[in-house]
């Protein structure tokens, strides 16, 4: 992998006027577990001259709970409460990627309401998710308290329409093999379009406070820079591979769900910068908008789960197959070998926040340590995912 | 220091005149200013900040300092899955906080392991290794239930005595305030348990 160091000139920093006996040594500072700002209990080596970072080795494993495992010894409809667990911002998205996995599977079809009521909570997930990663990125950058408070005001509302639907507020559990749980009443979408029609607003509001802010651009513009060529080399997806400018989202490319009856847009970024991972989170939540608007209005009575599936002693047949999805995060996938059994003989993850993660030294050389936490925002990771 | 005759109270009160104990007005000010650890594990730490977050404001209850260095916190709330990686850490920032402490595990697997307690990397318990004062079931709690916990810790630090044989545990000398943090071993940490704090539950055979 081609790292690429920048040099102080390069970015228009203040040279360095302090000197110390130490000058030309490294200084390793460990990061983490317990940090304000590594977004769980990630942890970082940093080697440091003065205030740059030279070197950055990130150390993993400190909330591993061994979820694959326990998916290979549990039967495929136990390991759904589990996939709330791996993102557990967004339990709707990473439901519907196993329940897609597990379809292609045993080839099981999914009744158009189901469908629908798929694309509006995974929508509604993507809301809540770069809402409350926008107000995180914004505490990293020492804005704390204000931006995360309007951020988790709007995700309470849609945490309220979780809970209504289908009984908890993070940990959903909602999808089923051929469908979903529970079917949505007439005032529960009627109070989703309410809360959808009304999110514009907060965006606005959320956009005229703080992505035209002097002190946001200047922490986050042309900082933690991020090529085409490495991220598609590194396989990174997501909003961070669209910030690059390479359109590429599983929506799109896959066509799963009812994605290709909705019309929308895929927004791209131009310089791979902290500050396009930012906005392309802001303006994706604007196409969210969008499809959610069209879904709730196209949306017909009808069952919301495949009768022909087996709910109890499920065993597809023997075979493999491997479903994604593009949850808030990136390209999630889990990969699946079934031997006929009651339980998956293989069950692996591809976990969007952990690969996104892998190229975090490249972008965090030849910056501050300030901006370390700042890049790390953007990046969007989840230990739960990141470790399983 | 005995307590005070609430008639008398009182009636010095409608004269204008407030009476209190050392005892009340110490425990009145650390009740309402507990300031916890900011330090999330998982799931359960996303619930946390949903409470001190605005719908919930958990400054309502004078919780809202939350202290990234665990030498200015009061109380740590253990929210999340505690696995074998992470406990000697959670040890170690236990016994770096400044007495009285208190502790509140949130959550199904800070109090057993929870739905991940078959796992080979998942802490049975953080019961193991600091003692905990209040357990609040659920996966995850939701912010009522943490609030609630938050309401328990203060009623417990309001009945706490300063001085007498039945005072306050972490007032008395011969007081544990500091635990071994546990190594890893071959096969698990070392010790699997401090002896001290947890002692496994026995079966009563008839």
């Amino acid at each position: 992998m081609s790292a690429t160091v920048q040099t102080l000139e390069a970015m228009e920093r203040p040279p360095v006027t302090m000197t110390s006996r130490l000058e030309g040594e490294l200084l390793e500072v460990s990061m983490g577990p317990q940090h304000p700002s590594t977004h769980g209990v990630f942890r970082m080596n940093v080697a440091l001259e003065g205030e740059i970072v030279r070197k950055l080795k990130p150390v993993f494993g400190y909330l591993h709970r061994n979820h694959e495992q326990i998916g290979e010894h549990t039967t495929y409809l136990g390991s759904m409460p589990y996939t709330d667990r791996l993102d557990y911002f967004c339990s709707m998205t990473n439901n519907w990627a196993y329940a897609l996995s597990v379809e292609k599977l045993a080839a099981i079809e999914v009744p158009e309401r189901a469908q629908y009521l798929r694309v509006i909570l995974a929508e509604l997930t993507r809301l809540q998710n770069h809402a409350s990663l926008l107000g995180f990125l914004l505490s990293d950058m020492g804005a704390w308290g204000t931006p995360l408070m309007y951020a988790f005001r709007e995700r309470e509302k849609i945490l309220d329409l979780f809970e209504s639907l289908s009984g908890a507020r993070m940990m959903c559990d909602y999808m089923r093999f051929g469908g979903c749980r529970v079917d949505a009443s007439d005032e529960w979408l009627a109070a989703a379009k309410k809360i959808v029609d009304r999110f514009p607003k907060f965006l606005d509001e959320f956009g005229e406070l703080i992505l035209g802010n002097e002190i946001v651009i200047a922490r986050t513009q042309n900082v933690g820079r991020l090529s085409a060529d490495l991220a598609v080399s590194a396989g990174i997806t997501g909003p961070m591979l669209r910030a690059c400018g390479v359109n590429y989202d599983v929506r799109k490319v896959d066509g799963y769900g009812f994605y290709p009856r909705f019309k929308f847009r895929i927004p791209l970024g131009e310089h791979g910068d902290t500050y396009d991972r930012l906005m392309m989170r802001a303006l994706e939540m604007r196409e969210s908008v969008e499809i959610l608007k069209q879904a709730l209005a196209l949306i017909q009575p009808g069952p919301i789960l495949n009768s022909k599936v087996k709910i109890r002693a499920f065993r597809p047949p023997v075979g493999e197959a491997y479903g994604r999805i593009e949850a808030p995060k990136g390209e999630l996938g889990f990969y699946l070998i079934s031997d006929g059994g009651p339980n998956p003989y293989r069950y692996r993850v591809r976990p969007p926040s952990f690969i996104n993660l892998t190229i975090l030294e490249d972008m965090c050389l030849g910056h501050v340590v300030a901006d370390v936490m700042v890049i790390l925002g953007s990046v969007d990771i989840v230990m739960g995912e990141v470790d399983r | 220091m005995s307590e005070i005759d609430e008639k008398l109270r009182t009636e010095l009160q409608r004269q204008g005149i407030w009476v209190t104990s050392m005892q009340e007005l110490y425990n009145w000010g650390r009740k309402n200013s507990i300031w916890p650890l900011q330090f999330g594990l998982a799931c359960c730490a996303i619930e946390m900040i949903a409470t001190a977050a605005s719908r919930y404001d958990i400054a309502r209850f004078g919780g809202e300092v939350f202290r990234p260095s665990p030498r200015q916190a009061d109380l740590m709330i253990v929210a999340g899955t505690v696995t074998k990686k992470m406990a000697p850490q959670i040890v170690r920032l236990y016994n770096q906080m400044a007495d009285p402490k208190y502790v509140i595990a949130m959550g199904a697997c800070a109090i057993s392991g929870g739905p991940f307690k078959q796992g080979y990397n998942v802490l049975k318990g953080i019961d193991r290794y600091i003692p905990v004062d209040v357990y609040i079931p659920g996966c995850p709690p939701r912010p009522e239930a943490l609030l609630h916990a938050f309401m328990e810790l203060q009623r417990k630090i309001d009945g706490q005595k300063l001085t007498g044989t039945d005072k306050a545990e972490f007032l008395k000398p011969e007081q544990l305030s500091e635990f071994p943090v546990p190594k890893f071993g071959e096969h698990d940490l070392e010790p699997p348990a401090n002896r001290d704090v947890f002692q496994p539950p026995k079966l009563e055979r008839v």
